[in-house]
């Protein structure tokens, strides 16, 4: 049993003048603990499937199964992390952010506080706990985000270019850091993204969208050893294949 | 040492040049001290007020009315603030109200007042927390607009429920308006209602203080007590809401320092 599945997803933005097909029959699944990286040109719908995986749209059409079961709405079987630092509620510190599903949880006091620094120090920054977002540099509030969205034991973590706003060196630290945090706790990861040499670097496997309507064109496995080498003959090959997949006509 | 006399300088300043105008006018322009009297006089009468507890007892029961109806303006107003952020029909129906009401100045309503209510502390706060509660309403109704989706869409996906979602997301978020609106609506009310005091007759208040001195000409007993109604105003100012801004929106980063 795959541990989620999209089957014949299709989805229409319908506004008042125009309207846009953005998914049409977009069918893959995800195994449990693998990671799953989806690229495409802007605007080929990567957001919106993550959107729907997360429960915030609709499908037009199609279904999402998540551990067999068919799921309509959101769920706490399912950790998101968006690209914009500002999702971090400014009014908490980083540690009751953390907390924040476990109180809807109805967890106590205590235990919330002891889960939360368990994520704050996995993600290394138990030394932050009491500061706010704003004190926060952009890349340690993406990693605060992070661990708010794998407090709460959801098996599936969503994301959709959290580090896309990063500069490129803090990225490259992230994309480590996200690789190790992912091996510890065994989730199963959508990450969406249009870069594809960070997609060649996390992924256990790489979906391409196309555009107009957006669709799965390819699929591509990394069968490579982590950590890997970004500057290895196989890992620009893979860069390559998977680059050759976007431009491609249909 | 030096250094920090320099703001406290700054900040006196302009009042020390008032001063010095306002007594060489005194002393040399066209009016008798008995209509236009020197600082010091003003000043002797403030103390020997202060003194008698007279201030003190009119600034207070001001205080009191003022606190009653701004508290009533605050809870009414942020509640319908909000009813007015979250549902569709409530923006429809009271955002028309709201936007014309809230240019009128709530004195041109005092003669209805005293008419419905009488004269005395009733159509007093009345109408000093209607006044108010206009920026109030207005404010926290933004505020709930400008709360980010990204925040509502993050606390749903960590599963919060509706209530859950008004307390710990919608409220705080749209906090830097609510204290805004609420600033705005204590300014408000603070003005009305010493007016409101000349005109519903209430026995004890700044407002009627000044009123009542005029029919004897102490304008010294006028002055301090307009010099009373600007420190009050002041106070409150820095005292209560740049303390609450600091505590919340600076401590947050929703607001600069
Ligand atoms: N709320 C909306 N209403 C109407 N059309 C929309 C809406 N959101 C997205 N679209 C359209 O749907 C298509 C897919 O958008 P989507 O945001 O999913 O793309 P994306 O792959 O995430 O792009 P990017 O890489 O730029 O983030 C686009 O053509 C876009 O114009
Ligand atoms: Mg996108």
């Amino acid at each position: 049993m795959h541990q989620i599945e999209l089957r014949n997803i299709a989805l229409e933005y319908a506004s008042t003048e125009n309207h846009v097909t953005a998914l049409q029959d977009v069918s893959f699944s995800v195994e449990a603990s693998e990671f799953l990286c989806v690229v495409g040109q802007s605007g080929c719908g990567k957001t919106t499937m993550l959107n729907i995986v997360a429960g915030f749209l609709k499908p037009t059409k199609g279904e999402i199964l998540i551990g067999g079961k068919a799921v309509t709405g959101k769920g706490l079987d399912r950790g998101v992390v968006f690209q914009d630092f500002a999702q971090l509620f400014p009014w908490r510190t980083a540690q009751r952010n953390v907390e924040f599903g476990l109180e809807m949880k109805g967890i106590s006091k205590e235990e919330r506080a002891e889960i939360a620094l368990r994520f704050l120090k996995l993600v290394n920054l138990e030394k932050f706990a009491r500061s706010y977002p704003h004190e926060l540099s952009g890349g340690m509030q993406q990693r605060v985000a992070i661990a708010r969205a794998l407090a709460y034991n959801p098996a599936v973590l969503l994301m959709d270019e959290p580090f896309a706003a990063l500069d490129a060196l803090t990225r490259e630290e992230m994309q480590r850091f996200l690789v190790d945090v992912w091996r510890e706790t065994k989730k199963t990861v959508i990450y969406v993204t249009h870069n594809v040499a960070e997609a060649v670097y996390l992924a256990d496997r790489i979906i391409v969208f196309s555009p107009h309507p957006g669709t799965v064109k390819a699929q591509v496995k990394i069968a490579l050893p982590r950590p890997r080498d970004t500057l290895s003959v196989e890992f620009l090959n893979y860069q390559k294949e998977v680059v050759y997949h976007i431009v491609e006509r249909k | 040492m030096r250094r920090a006399l320099i703001p406290f300088v700054e900040a006196v300043l302009p009042f020390v040049v008032v001063g010095i105008l306002w007594q060489a006018f005194a002393l040399l322009g066209p009016f008798p001290p008995r209509l236009f009297p020197g600082v010091e006089t003003i000043f002797s009468t403030f103390v020997r007020l202060v003194a008698k507890g007279i201030l003190p007892i009119h600034a207070l029961s001001t205080l009191l009315r003022l606190i009653l109806a701004f508290s009533l303006a605050g809870l009414l107003g942020v509640a319908l603030g909000i009813i007015m952020g979250r549902y569709r029909w409530a923006e429809d129906f009271f955002l028309p109200l709201t936007s014309i009401g809230n240019p009128i100045p709530g004195l041109a309503y005092a003669p209805l007042f005293v008419l419905w209510f009488g004269l005395g502390n009733l159509p007093a706060v009345l109408l000093v927390a209607f006044a108010a509660a206009f920026p109030i309403v207005l404010n926290t109704w933004t505020g709930v607009k400008a709360v980010k989706e990204i925040w509502i869409r993050a606390a749903q996906a960590m599963g919060a429920q509706d209530r859950q979602l008004f307390w710990k997301v919608v409220l705080p978020g749209a906090l830097p308006y609510v204290l805004t609106g609420l600033r705005l609506g204590l300014a408000r009310a603070w003005r009305v209602l010493v007016a409101v005091e000349m005109l519903t007759s209430v026995r004890l208040g700044l407002g009627w203080l000044i009123f009542g001195a005029r029919e004897f000409l102490n304008t010294d007993v006028m002055l301090a007590g307009i010099a009373v109604i600007g420190l009050v105003g002041f106070l409150l100012e820095k005292l209560v809401f740049q303390k609450l801004e600091q505590l919340t929106l600076v401590r947050w980063g929703m607001m600069e320092a």
